[in-house]
């Protein structure tokens, strides 16, 4: 059982929906997985790619990018240049030979803690099977 | 200025002025048929004829048309006066006895039947169609004011007089319709005696409204209850517009201007941009109603007697053209209504909101149709949402009243009758969820209680404020809860129902809770700004652009001289789009840094 392969989920969370979700899925005490690590941004629009690749070249085994709802946006349309920016990311990586389900886009308002923490236990159980990531990891 | 007495009383009126108007300023009434304060005089009817003492007798003559001079004494009622109106009172009612005008004259002049004959009439031609041509009475007494405004104000020369003498007659060119008349109705609302009519190419009298200069002109009040209640000219109804445009740039009409006594109307003012520095804006851009038009099953526009909420608010308003009274498409009374609520809210084909004020004012309706009518009500609902002070109780009030609530949408309003009860009626369809079957309901009316929808310019409104919208396209609030006015950007502020449908209650409060914040930012005298903010590195910047594109809230500037972009503090919100996209890594976020966020990430993987 200890053996079982844990993987390491980098997650980018907006302030204004989706890290409130990740809290009230904490308060509310849903259980998932304990896999991901929560960076807050302020906004999914202000994800760089350069961050996405960075977490990949340190190890994450999976890359999550979670925002408001489109056309809920608290910075009115940050999260549309996310949704457009990041889908060229996922085929860049796509190219370079990483698995595409390692990377994933999401909307997790605020209300859905129970969405945030289903979206955890599924792409913990889509990682699992894929194992190590070691395409991108920086060799030390 | 001139000197005169009449009939022994002292005036001063200033040069030029007629003996006509000099009398108006002493409140002595001449009578007169051809006069008009906006026209030449004509002096063509005669009755205004007054004397002028001479110390030899006097000499008449007609006080419309002759200029007051110094030292001038005027009587306007003695014998000879008298004497000269009355005989052309009784040539007039030989010539036209049915006018009602020169009828009661008549009686003031002490003439009871005309000692002149009519002039002999042509015959008529022919046969005439029953119902098509009626045979002319004759109501014209020659006074010309109908070619005088034809001329002077429309400056149209449509008609004008044919004939001499008493063969006069008013006409259109060769008695043809004439190309040049713009079928503006002022020779029909000018006439003393309702001889001049427009008629349409099919001989039917035009009585529309808006083609006279009668109560519904191109002057006019929005409605009798409009806020502010100021009449505004209509463009596309109004004479001199209409030369102004189809007219050779004519410079036509202008009676408004010269009517106002205040010299509000100025025709020649244009639509301007008016720029203003403020300290705050509130926006309260308002809905829009739903058109029902594409819920085929409901046959809004197809079937008759189907109509709107909108449509029967209208149609019982006191001032409306129904005086308050519901009245079918054939003019009758409706002896059964249907209320169909929820039309295009709740309905996943079309809004999923629910619009709130529909079922207060469905209620509403009932209630006026049942003191009005004997009218059965049916209410057709899906909830009945009554939350609010006193709503709950109106609702009982009206269950009370005998409306009839069934529970369930409206599936369909048909006219195709499959029992002999439902013959030339409106069947509304639906299942009664609470009786738990299918059922028909014969109505003679069906309203539609339609939703309330986003303005369809809202999404460019808020590209304007850089504000933010809900999926349904109605303006979004800083905070639900906590800032309900506030947007994203600073100094703007959201109230009524471009924020959700709301009542007028919920929209008053919330226009003063905007005005509140309005003036509490602006009496500050100074704002807050964000904490977090985006900087672009002066030296690494490239000028590419992209950032500025991007910026949700156009923060952004492009500094010319430099070649590089700059944020302004002010107006940024610390989204970090700009950072998340520039490519030369120039443009940051303080407090999320690309080497905060690295740290970050390597932190959490090692």
């Amino acid at each position: 059982m200890n053996d079982r392969f844990e993987p390491k989920i980098v997650a980018f969370l907006c302030k204004w929906c989706s890290s409130a979700g990740s809290d009230l899925a904490g308060v509310s005490r849903m259980q998932y997985p304990a896999n991901v690590v929560p960076i807050t941004v302020m906004c999914s629009g202000g994800v760089s790619p350069l961050y996405i690749f960075s977490a990949f070249k340190r190890g994450a085994d999976g890359v999550l990018v979670s925002g408001c709802h489109p056309g809920d946006c608290h910075y009115i349309k940050g999260n549309l240049y996310a949704r457009r920016r990041l889908a060229l990311v996922k085929e860049l990586l796509e190219h370079v030979g990483l698995e595409p389900e390692r990377f994933q886009m999401s909307w997790v308002s605020a209300a859905e803690g129970a969405k945030y923490t289903e979206l955890i236990k599924d792409f913990v159980d889509t990682l699992r099977p894929l194992g190590p990531q070691a395409k991108l990891r920086r060799r030390v | 200025m001139v000197k005169l007495t009449i009939d022994g009383q002292p005036v001063e009126v200033e040069d030029g002025t007629t003996v006509y108007n000099a009398a108006k300023e002493l409140e002595i009434e001449i009578p007169t048929l051809c006069y008009s304060d906006y026209l030449e005089p004509y002096a063509g009817c005669r009755l205004c004829t007054v004397k002028i003492e001479d110390g030899n007798g006097g000499y008449l003559a007609t006080s419309c048309s002759l200029e007051a001079t110094d030292g001038m004494a005027v009587v306007t009622d003695d014998e000879d006066v008298r004497h000269a109106r009355k005989m052309v009172l009784e040539l007039l009612l030989a010539k036209c006895p049915t006018v009602e005008t020169l009828q009661e004259l008549g009686a003031e002049y002490g003439i009871d039947k005309s000692r002149f004959e009519p002039p002999p009439k042509p015959e008529p031609e022919g046969e005439e169609d029953e119902g098509v041509i009626e045979a002319k009475e004759d109501r014209c007494i020659l006074c010309g004011l109908c070619t005088r405004i034809c001329e002077q104000r429309v400056e149209a020369y449509a008609i004008s007089m044919a004939e001499r003498g008493g063969d006069s007659f008013v006409t259109p060119p060769y008695e043809q319709p004439s190309p040049d008349c713009i079928a503006c109705g002022a020779c029909a609302s000018i006439c003393p005696t309702g001889s001049a009519k427009v008629y349409d190419r099919f001989n039917r009298e035009i009585i529309h409204p808006e083609l006279t200069l009668a109560s519904n002109s191109a002057v006019r009040f929005a409605t009798k209850q409009a806020v502010p209640n100021v009449p505004t000219v209509h463009h596309e109804d109004c004479i001199h517009f209409h030369q102004m445009e189809n007219g050779d740039g004519l410079d036509a009409c202008r009676i408004c201007e010269e009517a106002c006594p205040k010299e509000c109307i100025d025709l020649d003012s244009e639509d301007e941009l008016v720029e203003a520095e403020v300290g705050a804006i509130i926006v309260a851009t308002g809905f829009e109603t739903f058109d029902p038009t594409p819920i085929k099953e409901y046959g809004y526009g197809r079937l008759p007697n189907v109509i709107t909420s909108l449509e029967f608010e209208l149609m019982c308003r006191a001032d409306g053209m129904t005086e308050g009274n519901v009245y079918m498409e054939n003019g009758e009374k409706p002896g059964s209504i249907a209320i169909i609520h929820c039309v295009g809210s709740r309905d996943r084909n079309y809004h999923t909101y629910c619009s709130r004020v529909c079922c207060m004012y469905s209620l509403k309706f009932a209630h006026l149709i049942k003191e009005k009518s004997e009218a059965d009500v049916f209410q057709f609902y899906i909830d009945m949402r009554s939350p609010g002070k006193d709503y709950e109780e109106f609702y009982d009030r009206l269950l009370e009243e005998g409306v009839i609530f069934v529970r369930g949408r409206g599936a369909e309003v048909t006219d195709i009758a499959e029992r002999p009860e439902e013959d030339g009626k409106l069947i509304v369809q639906c299942e009664d969820t609470l009786v738990g079957s299918f059922r028909r309901i014969p109505v003679d009316m069906v309203v539609l209680s339609v939703a309330l929808s986003p303005a369809a310019d809202a999404d460019a409104t808020r590209r304007v404020f850089s504000i933010g919208c809900g999926g349904e396209g109605f303006f979004k609030e800083r905070h639900p809860k906590l800032a309900p006015v506030s947007t994203t950007t600073d100094g703007v502020f959201i109230s009524g129902a471009c924020q959700g449908p709301k009542d007028i209650p919920d929209s008053v409060a919330q226009g003063s809770a905007a005005a509140a914040q309005a003036l509490s930012l602006i009496d500050r005298g100074k704002v807050e700004i964000e904490p977090i903010t985006a900087s672009i590195d002066e030296d690494v910047c490239s000028g590419c652009k992209l950032c500025i594109s991007l910026c949700p809230y156009t923060a952004i500037e492009f500094d010319e001289e430099k070649e590089i972009s700059v944020v302004n503090t002010v107006l940024c919100k610390g989204c970090g789009t700009c950072a998340g996209a520039c490519p030369s890594g120039a443009a940051n976020q303080r407090h999320f840094k690309d080497k905060q966020l690295l740290s970050q990430i390597e932190g959490v993987l090692a």
